[in-house]
């Protein structure tokens, strides 16, 4: 069963987004606040440790578990939707005090609430599919 | 102090962070990519929003994936906080505490008063119809959704995997990330927790 994996990388980045409290409202506004290390420091290892493995996979022409070629995502430099549409991301990030991905683990913390969120952010991401002709990007 | 009691301790960052760069070896490694912002595409072409928009006219079975990793997320979630759950609730810097108190936000200080995960007193049902639970939950969730679709992907995607691949477009969309972020806690919040 091709999407069992799935299930278990999951399973694995609920609790270790749970147990490093990275989907923590409060952890958002201390990042934001410059007042904590925490999350520079979660993403900042992220970031490095993807960097080492992304470099060696790509020396070593590594495939996937099929035997296909890796999917890593090139985009060009599209400054309007980057910058404009990273910021209406962020305005909302802080918000909530989550990214997408969190928002799925805190509904697993038995918050019902969360559904809401999601719903609302399926209303926001159906919304661009709508207007996406009419924006600069 | 066994196994369980050791790993339900908090973790400390560099874990945190080795973690997550597992999981997005691991969706790499799977033949996917570490970008959950799709999550919600997935969801709108699943539902059948291509019948209307042109945007979601594309073959879901692309995407499905990304369904079975948010119920997957959902369930870790829920293993974190009842069979790892931590001795107590999250804990941040003093001086946010003095910041989000001043904003008349309550932090819990024991599990009694919540894990420190959601601020429970903000984001309920009967806050919803409030003004300022509207914008927090609401428009908030509308912004992620919209955004990330504008920006073509959020923290995962771009914060992390694009700049962890050199690309200058995830370092654009995360300043981005960042300003919308820093206008939201400094600029905004102090108006919208006056509501």
């Amino acid at each position: 069963m091709k999407y069992l994996r799935f299930l278990f990388i999951g399973i694995l980045f609920g609790i270790i987004m749970t147990k490093g409290e990275v989907v923590s409202w409060f952890r958002m506004q201390e990042m934001f606040r410059f007042d904590g290390f925490h999350m520079y420091g979660v993403i900042g290892t992220a970031v490095i440790v993807t960097a080492i493995w992304i470099f060696l996979v790509k020396k070593f022409n590594a495939r996937s578990i099929d035997n296909t070629p890796l999917k890593f995502k090139i985009m060009s430099l599209q400054w309007t939707r980057l910058l404009l549409g990273g910021i209406i991301f962020g305005l909302g990030w802080a918000m909530t005090g989550a990214c997408p991905g969190p928002l799925y683990v805190l509904a697993g913390h038995g918050h019902l609430i969360i559904l809401v969120v999601i719903a609302a952010a399926l209303l926001g991401t159906l919304t661009y599919g709508v207007l996406r002709d009419k924006l600069p990007h | 102090m066994n196994l369980i009691e050791f790993i339900s301790q908090p973790w400390h960052w560099s874990v945190t962070g080795l973690g997550i760069a597992l999981v997005a070896f691991l969706l790499v490694y799977a033949g996917e990519r570490f970008g959950l912002s799709s999550s919600f595409e997935a969801f709108c072409i699943i539902g059948g929003a291509g019948k209307k928009v042109p945007y979601f006219k594309r073959d879901w079975k692309e995407k499905a994936w990304l369904i079975v990793f948010a119920v997957g997320s959902a369930i870790g979630g829920y293993i974190g906080v009842t069979l790892l759950q931590s001795p107590e609730p999250v804990r941040i810097a003093a001086d946010s505490v003095q910041s989000l108190t001043a904003l008349g936000v309550h932090l819990p200080l024991s599990k009694a008063e919540g894990l420190g995960y959601i601020p429970v007193d903000l984001f309920n049902f009967s806050n919803l119809l409030t003004v300022k639970g509207f914008i927090l939950m609401i428009v908030g969730g509308f912004l992620i959704g919209f955004g990330t679709r504008y920006a073509d992907g959020c923290t995962s995607g771009h914060s992390i995997s694009g700049i962890a691949n050199l690309q200058p477009s995830s370092m654009v969309a995360t300043i981005g990330f960042f300003i919308g972020g820093l206008i939201t806690t400094h600029l905004l919040f102090p108006f919208i927790f006056s509501l």
